[in-house]
């Protein structure tokens, strides 16, 4: 990964809810190489999300940087983003609510060719059935609806639309938690095969590591708005740090029989994120907690080969 | 010789390609595909008919009218269809207070009343539904504005409202028109926000922006689409509303004016003779009540059949 195609610094999304702030992303800063797939995992409610959509402009910000090739385009004027959105686009975890009901397979796909004007009306239809091909659609659906089709066949309509701007970064909101097993191998082998051809970057998010751990290069783990730790894929299954990372590692079900692993069973519930307490945000639920730990908050830090660690205990080893 | 599916082959043979034969963009001819769908619904086909023949007599009232609808003869006068039967004066639905043919009249006004039901319906769906979906999708003061306006228009009780207007504009069944309209607008506003307030909110909307639309178009092209089924529904329940509307107009003097056959008009005339000849104002209700029944039949059926999701 030589260049950073995207770079998030110190993003912050407040939601204003009746009783305060809602901290949906608190100061998160990451970055994301050309080519390169970062999984983003966490679990419902922890911002994930809304990172995707802060970035993609989906929602306003309300302080921070997203650097695309180094320019902020949080600070772009709406026309000049509009601009910029050929080159950045979404796919949606719900394949049934993301497609218009009442339209055509066929329309919804010429629909961002149409919006953008680089097609003209009488090529559109050519052009749509080749990017169908692309993406493993028959010609026989251009005028379908969408409730016609199966899950895996909607999301990969999803996707030919999303693909359909030839961008170069696409943020994946849950794209395969709403299929079944099979067909979220199919829709990652597609997204991979699609990378690999057009040479595309993703922020893929994600709450289940097996699928994360399939497709990304490195991953991100978030809780509660804030990042816990950022690590290569391989070294973060083999070698999780933070006590977060490790409770969720010990969750992922292994099919084997008889085989009993210690597993670190959390106590209580996830802490409210509106107006959360100063000090490290896991540390409520943390079995590990120091008294530290209620008082200042961890800083994210690299504790090598690009292992970074917001956690006291951690760092303090390290 | 075939090769046998064994154990370790299987696999092989159970792989799932998917075959591209016969692949050709399936044309469908959406109107027919309508058609076909409205027509397995039987009640809806009645509420078609019903309509239908509405339309066709008040296009062809000259025609089919037996007699002139002005002509008085008040030794007719109030005459029961059975009565009139007895005296083989040749009126099939009887006669009113001042002897004209009942059933004339009826035919006459359909031509009235139908236009009454469609400008009203029109003038409520052009004005209202564009304002709730813009009041609805843009959201923050602009609704506040438009969504309280339309407030103190539901406010006013639709009759009165629509005597004011007609009292500024003067009185005459056009105007009365246009004022029974203007009285529905709120109804077709309320409806298309809220429709808008869920459509807004959804995935699609949030893919088109992401897309590069501007707002222009997703009110166009997303929202607009799927706000119109349930207006359809509401139209045709307003139709009825609106002939009762004007007929109350009617009868406090600033709708049609007395000799016009309008169905309002004619039964609140009938009204002072409920004792004397119920059959007026039975008659002409009934004739009311069977094409309401048959617009919101037509009307139901419509809906179902223009929603794409629905099973062929």
């Amino acid at each position: 990964m030589s260049e950073n195609l995207i770079e998030v610094r110190n993003l912050k999304k407040y939601f204003r809810v009746s009783d305060g702030q809602l901290h949906a992303v608190d100061d998160v800063s990451f970055a994301i190489g050309k080519g390169e797939t970062l999984g983003l995992v966490g679990e419902s409610g922890c911002g994930k999300s809304t990172i995707g959509r802060v970035i993609l402009r989906l929602i306003p910000h309300t302080s921070g940087e997203v650097l695309y090739d180094g320019e902020n385009i949080l600070e772009y004027s709406n026309e000049k983003m509009r601009e910029m959105r050929r080159s950045m686009q979404m796919i949606f975890q719900d394949p049934y609510s993301s497609l218009n009901p009442r339209k055509t397979i066929g329309q919804i796909i010429a629909e961002p060719l149409l919006i953008n004007g680089l097609v003209s009306r009488k090529e559109v239809t050519d052009v749509v059935l080749d990017l169908m091909a692309k993406g493993g659609i028959r010609k026989k659906l251009f005028n379908s609806y969408p409730h016609e089709l199966d899950g895996g066949r909607r999301q990969r309509v999803g996707i030919i639309r999303a693909l359909a701007l030839n961008p170069k970064f696409i943020v994946c909101d849950e794209p395969v938690s709403s299929l079944d097993v099979s067909i979220q191998a199919q829709i990652l082998n597609l997204l991979q095969d699609l990378q690999e051809n057009m040479g595309l970057t993703y922020l893929f998010i994600s709450h289940d590591l097996s699928v994360v751990r399939h497709i990304s290069n490195r991953i991100v783990v978030m809780y509660l708005g804030k990042i816990m730790e950022v690590c290569d894929s391989r070294e973060l299954f083999r070698n999780p740090l933070h006590p977060y990372t490790k409770a969720l590692l010990s969750a992922v079900p292994i099919a084997k029989y008889n085989y009993n692993r210690e597993r670190i069973l959390l106590k209580g519930d996830v802490p409210s994120p509106v107006n959360p307490k100063p000090g490290c945000r896991f540390a409520q639920r943390c079995w590990m907690a120091k008294e530290c730990c209620f008082e200042k908050e961890p800083e994210l830090k690299d504790v090598g080969g690009g292992h970074c660690v917001a956690c006291h205990l951690v760092n303090r080893e390290g | 010789m075939e090769e046998k599916v064994t154990a370790e082959n299987l696999y092989e043979k159970c792989v799932y390609t998917e075959e591209f034969v016969d692949d050709e963009i399936v044309k469908r001819n959406s109107v027919r595909r309508l058609w076909y769908n409205f027509r397995k619904r039987k009640i809806a086909v009645l509420g078609l008919c019903i309509v239908a023949v509405f339309i066709l007599i008040a296009i062809f009232a000259d025609q089919l009218a037996p007699f002139d609808p002005y002509e008085q003869n008040l030794s007719l006068a109030n005459l029961s269809p059975a009565q009139a039967a007895e005296r083989g004066t040749g009126n099939l639905l009887g006669t009113d207070e001042n002897g004209r043919d009942l059933m004339s009249r009826l035919m006459y006004g359909a031509r009235i009343s139908m236009w009454i039901g469609l400008f009203t319906a029109a003038i409520g769906f052009l004005i209202g539904a564009p304002l709730g979906v813009i009041a609805g999708f843009f959201g923050k003061k602009l609704e506040m504005v438009i969504m309280r306006i339309m407030d103190v228009f539901m406010a006013f009780p639709q009759i009165l409202l629509a005597i004011l207007l007609t009292s500024i504009f003067g009185q005459d069944l056009k105007n009365a028109i246009i004022a029974v309209g203007i009285c529905t607008i709120p109804n077709f506003a309320r409806t298309s926000r809220g429709e808008t307030l869920s459509i807004r909110s959804s995935e699609y909307v949030e893919a088109a922006r992401a897309l590069g639309a501007r707002s222009g178009r997703i009110i166009f092209s997303h929202v607009m689409i799927n706000v119109v089924s349930p207006l359809i529904v509401m139209t045709t329940l307003n139709f009825g509303n609106a002939i009762i509307t004007t007929a109350g107009m009617g009868f406090l003097g600033v709708g049609a004016q007395p000799p016009t056959p309008e169905w309002g008009a004619m039964l609140s005339n009938g009204r002072q003779f409920l004792l004397v000849a119920p059959h007026i104002c039975t008659i002409t209700g009934l004739v009311i009540m069977v094409l309401v029944l048959g617009l919101n039949l037509f009307g139901d059926g419509l809906r179902d059949v223009l929603d794409p999701r629905l099973k062929d």
